[in-house]
């Protein structure tokens, strides 16, 4: 998960293109299957892209990867891309450590040829093996096996994208693991953002003799979306949103062509939030963040009802009851207070009935892991939809972690932004909603723009 | 201290709510005429609003009916002075605890006599819980208001009303208040109220407002979710649970996610990411005072970041909080500031309110009173019958607290007359009367109290001699003293109590309390006795004026205001040479006078500019009475008459010290104009003006004068304005900024200031301002 970096509501452009100068206003060009392939031929025409893989020894690589770089490379680009010459490319990994779950994105190939398998060398095999024929890692890994994108094609190179996730506490296990397979003899690159990319970034080193290329989270994050929505989800819609949100029985997920995508808020939602505006592909800026996000309402639960997973607080939070913990307008006024036009059923206070000693005994577990689901939520869709008047923008885009599994939080998200805005804003959330922070490190890898 | 409840009422009085005690002579003061009531009832405290008229004493100047007398009889007073009763309006306010609103019912019932008062004005959550009761309890119908509309009118009515009503929290720089000058627009503004939850109102002008946003995550939040996690019942508790706690224990900080790497981003590591993000554990315990410190970051910094999103929405900078989260608990102000200077870079404002907790039953008041027009007039706070800033919370006040319970009064005079700005000012909205903010000068506040506390004896022993007549005057004026004595105690320890603290701020609460015990104008026989003997000096003074030569005659007039400004009443220094040596008189104060060039000094310039044309019209604020008004403003304002310049003189409305009042200016006048043709036809020809200030201070605050004063000024051009004496002159206006010409002149009557002005007793300040073109 991201973190809602609340701490910096600075202006932030992107970099994206920043290796990407030729493909990055146009459309990438559009396959016989109907989905878009990302042309190596695309990087290629580039005459200032940093070399990716030029010297390669691999067959399989270089045969991919034609023409030749130059270019002033940073420093940092430089030491990914020396390493980068040394050989090996596969695997590829793109990495997303925040401050609660560490994603991982991890492209198996399909095409790989007789040859090149013969090549390849033991631990490559077996990580492949190991990743690709599991669906849990020791005791939190998981890998989203229903997220997998199939036959994509990257680099040139077919195969499937796999979707892994564990908590960031795991993290010194995880490094553990990567020395245990002798992860560093690949001499791979591990292209990694969030927080975690930073404090870890030691750890990988000494322990796992790994050297990590450290690459920005929002950066990855933009870029990420921007690409998975590209390429769809198994030829279904990556972008969804929901109608008749607040009615049970008629709200019904509907997909969602983002066909145009700017301009675009989006609402990234892990540990903390982050609120991006987005322009263009290269141009973005983050417009404020907040503290109360995945992490509270986690960390709230845990605190008010001994819930030890994500998933169990959710689970609580789907048979509870909110109402009985906080305050509603109809609580204050009887009904609907028409004077400011607030609706009865409106939340007047979070936690409001909670202030009242017999209301407290009289609430379960459950009810409070709902309120405290609500409430989170809630404070998201109103700092949202404020982001969104203040930009003039009227699409929002909701992802991030605390969205996993979580059609309560997406469902009054949808309500609330349309409610509020009266019609004026969309809530729209994506397939992949935790994971595109990983992917863009793993276009970064791959130099993908 | 009378048992409250234990007065006739039949009920038991064995539950706690009966044992409270009050003391009725501070607390539901004035509840014989009291009419109009209003009530505010929040989740934990009650507001209680009423209008009540006062009768105090006034000391009234009359002309003798000279017919069939010798006027020039020696030891004839040039005037009579009698005491009348005086009924004038007052709105008072009170705040305590719900536990004991069933007490404070009872104790109303029981004092409330002659009232024909039908209806009380309710407002606040609590209006429905408690209106059975206030219906039975006080035989008054309730007239339920809305909470929202009270707000924003009570809002409205204390920035217009109360100078320094608002003020910017800054924890941890000194002064932590910093209080802001009238705004002469209050609007637009945005008002976030902290209740439960939270009302964002955008108010536009007096009548409209619109609720613009709201956030479920308030001050229930807090207390609510607190109680949860602490198992600590009450919102205080809470709040000082969070004063003690470390909240990165429990929050999960940038530098927790980053590492060490955060300085080299450029990122601050000690902003929090995610609230409550390191609670995500079973295996940890969390301390209650780490939680409730989280909960209050969390609310506060959710709070600030939405009030910064409307404000920039709406375009508005001034954002005023309140509600029962902010209730000028330190606390809370410090995180929601900070929220809001992190979140808008320092472009939205959080300003807090000093009355806060009584905006809703003024409100709830002003709408019951629609009938009586209150927001026609000018009303001012009373700093005798108001408790200040603060005076309730514990950890400041634990002495008040413990004198009057957790009762918090408010009371507001009505002005005889509305206030507006004076229309010679530059920048109305940067004009600032004061000159020293004590606030923020410990040095001259230790000195002024200081000063004031031992000038006390001496106003005592004047105040009863004022009033040989009276049985009482002895202890009424020990009442005055321990009142006046307290304030000052108060102020020591909380100089933010009413506002900036400042001279005139200390002049004005002692002359709020004299006037409270009934001394309205201590000084009446000395300034009687004073004018008597300068009217009989006038025409001697006059001779030898117009026997100098022009340029002469000149510095002459200008010696005579100084010298006659060396009579003060108000100054410890003069008082002491007055009281040793009666019969100091008009020539020796000038000997006393700094010679030229004095301490500031632009006469060269003033009387080049004479050498021009004349003015227009002039606009003079006297001072003192005596020698200063008679020999030394008289012969100024004849001078200016003749060279054909109209006079406006403008007096205080009310008795000051020694200051000279509207209605002894118009005797002092009479009987000079029958002494002096040039006064006498410029009064019949209306170019010499005797006006009134509208004011009862012996400072000066520009930016609340009479409006028909105001008027004239217009009406006539005014295009010089002279403030004399060192209350108008130094202590308020000596840095402001006028349209027109200016003329500031004092005798600094006291060796600290003068010292700070870096001069010696008897300075003269003599500054002649043209501005700017």
């Amino acid at each position: 998960m991201g973190a809602g970096r609340l701490g910096v509501p600075m202006e932030r452009h992107g970099r994206a293109s920043d290796t990407s100068a030729s493909s990055a206003g146009e459309p990438a060009p559009v396959g016989p299957d109907g989905r878009r392939r990302e042309l190596l031929r695309c990087r290629a025409s580039s005459a200032s892209e940093p070399p990716v893989g030029a010297s390669a020894s691999a067959e399989g690589v270089r045969r991919s990867r034609p023409g030749s770089y130059s270019g002033a490379p940073s420093a940092s680009r430089q030491r990914v891309e020396s390493l980068r010459k040394k050989r090996q490319l596969f695997p590829w990994f793109g990495l997303d450590i925040g401050g609660t779950l560490v994603k991982l994105v991890y492209f198996e190939p399909k095409d790989i040829t007789a040859e090149e398998e013969e090549e390849e060398v033991e631990s490559l095999k077996s990580i492949r093996k190991y990743l690709t024929s599991n669906v849990a890692y020791g005791s939190t890994g998981i890998r989203d096996v229903h997220l997998e994108l199939k036959d994509l094609t990257l680099c040139g190179r077919k195969g499937n994208l796999h979707f892994i996730r564990f908590p960031t506490h795991d993290m010194p296990a995880f490094i553990q693991m990567g020395r245990d397979k002798n992860f560093s003899s690949l001499h791979t690159v591990f292209c990694a953002t969030g927080g975690g990319a930073y404090k870890f970034e030691q750890d990988f080193l000494t322990i796992g003799d790994l050297q990590l290329c450290k690459l920005d989270e929002l950066d990855c994050l933009v870029k990420g979306i921007l690409y998975i929505d590209s390429v769809g989800f198994n030829g279904r819609s990556q972008c969804y949103y929901f109608e008749n949100p607040a009615d049970a029985e008629k709200c019904q997920k509907l997909p969602f062509d983002l066909k145009n995508p700017y301009p675009l808020l989006l609402v990234n939602i892990g540990s903390g939030v982050s609120i991006l505006a987005v322009y263009s592909k290269d141009n973005y800026k983050r417009v404020t963040g907040t503290s109360l996000g995945g992490g509270t309402f986690f960390g709230l639960c845990c605190l008010l009802t001994g819930c030890t997973t994500f998933e169990e607080a959710l689970q609580m939070a789907s048979r509870g009851d909110s109402t009985k913990v906080d305050k509603l307008v109809r609580d204050i006024y009887g009904g609907d207070y028409e004077r400011f036009g607030l609706p009865g059923w409106a939340v007047a206070s979070s936690f409001g009935n909670m202030m009242s000693k017999e209301k407290r005994e009289a609430v379960s577990k459950e009810d409070l892991a709902r309120a405290t689901l609500i409430t989170i939520t809630n404070n998201i869709g109103s700092i949202a939809r404020m982001c969104a008047l203040n930009e003039n923008i009227n699409q929002v885009v909701f992802v991030g972690n605390f969205l996993r599994i979580n059609t309560i939080a997406m469902r009054l998200l949808a309500y609330a932004l349309d409610y509020w805005s009266k019609g004026q804003l969309k809530a729209l959330f994506s397939e992949h909603e935790g994971y595109f922070g990983a992917v863009g490190a793993l276009l970064e890898l791959l130099k993908i723009p | 201290m009378a048992e409250c409840g234990a007065s006739g009422s039949g009920s038991s009085g064995d539950s706690l709510d009966k044992s409270i005690t009050l003391p009725p002579d501070e607390i539901f003061r004035n509840l014989e005429n009291a009419k109009r009531f209003a009530i505010d009832i929040g989740g934990s405290l009650t507001k209680l609003a009423y209008y009540s008229t006062v009768q105090h004493k006034v000391a009234r100047v009359r002309s003798f009916d000279y017919s069939g007398k010798d006027a020039e009889q020696d030891h004839e007073p040039p005037y009579e002075i009698s005491v009348q009763e005086e009924v004038t309006a007052r709105l008072h306010f009170v705040k305590f605890e719900n536990t004991y609103i069933e007490a404070c019912l009872d104790f109303i019932k029981d004092h409330l006599v002659n009232t024909d008062t039908k209806v009380i004005q309710a407002t606040g959550g609590g209006a429905y819980k408690f209106k059975d009761l206030i219906e039975e309890k006080l035989r008054l119908r309730v007239d339920k208001e809305d909470v929202m509309t009270c707000l924003i009118k009570g809002c409205n009515f204390v920035l217009k009303n109360i100078p320094h009503e608002a003020f910017v929290y800054q924890k941890d720089s000194d002064p932590e208040f910093r209080f802001q000058t009238n705004h002469p627009n209050i609007f637009p503004y945005l008002l976030v109220n902290i209740g439960s939850g939270v009302s964002i109102v955008k108010v536009e002008t007096e009548d409209r407002f619109e609720w613009i946003g709201g956030s479920s995550i308030g001050g229930g939040t807090f207390w609510g979710l607190g109680a949860l996690l602490t198992k600590t019942k009450k919102f205080d508790e809470l709040l000082h649970l969070a004063s003690k706690g470390q909240h990165t224990n429990v929050d999960m900080l940038v530098q927790d996610i980053y590492g060490g790497a955060h300085q080299t981003l450029g990122l601050s590591g000690n902003l929090i990411a995610s609230s409550f993000g390191k609670s995500a554990t079973a295996d940890r315990d969390f301390s209650k005072e780490d939680m409730a410190k989280s909960l209050l970051h969390m609310i506060s910094n959710d709070i600030g970041q939405l009030a910064c999103l409307y404000a920039k929405l709406h375009c508005l900078d001034r954002v005023y909080f309140g509600g029962f989260f902010i209730r000028g608990h330190p606390v809370t102000m410090r995180t929601i500031t900070y929220s809001i200077n992190f979140f808008s870079k320092g472009e939205v404002q959080a300003l807090f309110l000093r009355h806060e907790g009584y905006l809703g039953a003024i409100g709830a008041f002003l709408k019951g009173a629609e009938q009586d027009n209150p927001n026609q007039y000018s009303w001012g706070e009373n700093y005798a019958g108001s408790s200040g800033l603060m005076s309730s919370s514990p950890e400041l006040c634990p002495t008040q607290r413990a004198r009057s319970g957790t009762f918090d009064l408010l009371e507001m005079d009505r002005l005889e007359r509305p206030l507006v700005n004076l229309p010679l000012l530059l920048d109305p909205s940067s004009y600032v009367p004061d000159t020293v903010d004590l606030t923020d000068d410990s040095l001259a506040r230790k000195y002024w109290l200081t000063c004031f506390e031992e000038a006390l004896d001496g106003v005592v022993k004047r105040a009863v001699a004022s009033q040989p007549g009276s049985v009482d005057a002895a202890e009424r004026a020990e009442k005055f003293r321990q009142k006046y004595w307290s304030k000052l105690q108060t102020l020591r320890h909380q100089p933010f109590a009413y506002g900036t603290l400042t001279v005139r701020s200390l002049l004005d609460t002692r002359e709020h309390c004299l006037n409270e015990f009934n001394f309205p104008d201590p000084y009446s026989k000395v300034k009687q006795k004073e004018n008597g003997v300068a009217l009989k000096c006038f025409p001697r003074v006059i001779r030898g004026l117009d026997a100098l030569g022009w340029e002469d005659r000149q510095l002459a007039l200008v010696k005579g205001l100084l010298a006659g400004n060396v009579f003060d009443w108000g100054a410890k220094a003069v008082s002491d040479v007055l009281e040793s040596d009666p019969q100091f008189g008009f020539e020796e104060a000038k000997m006393k006078l700094q010679e030229r060039p004095w301490l500031v000094d632009s006469y060269s310039k003033w009387l080049q500019r004479l050498k021009g044309p004349p003015h227009k019209c002039a606009l003079i604020f006297a001072d003192n009475s005596g020698i200063d008004v008679i020999l030394g403003v008289f012969p100024f304002v004849r001078e200016l008459l003749s060279r054909g310049t109209e006079v406006i003189l403008a007096c205080n409305s009310g008795p000051a010290l020694n200051d000279v009042t509207y209605c002894e200016s118009l005797i002092v006048a009479e009987r000079i104009a029958a002494m002096d043709p040039v006064v006498h036809s410029a009064l019949r020809e209306e170019r010499l003006l005797l006006m009134q200030t509208g004011s009862s201070s012996p400072c000066l605050d520009l930016s609340r004068l009479d409006k028909g004063l105001a008027v004239l000024v217009r009406e006539r051009g005014a295009d010089l304005v002279v403030i004399e004496g060192m209350g108008r002159a130094v202590h308020t206006n000596y840095h402001a900024a006028l349209r027109c010409e200016s003329l500031k002149l004092a005798v600094i009557k006291n060796s600290w200031l003068a010292e700070r002005l870096g001069g010696r007793l008897f300075s003269v300040i003599f500054k002649y301002e043209v501005p700017a073109e």
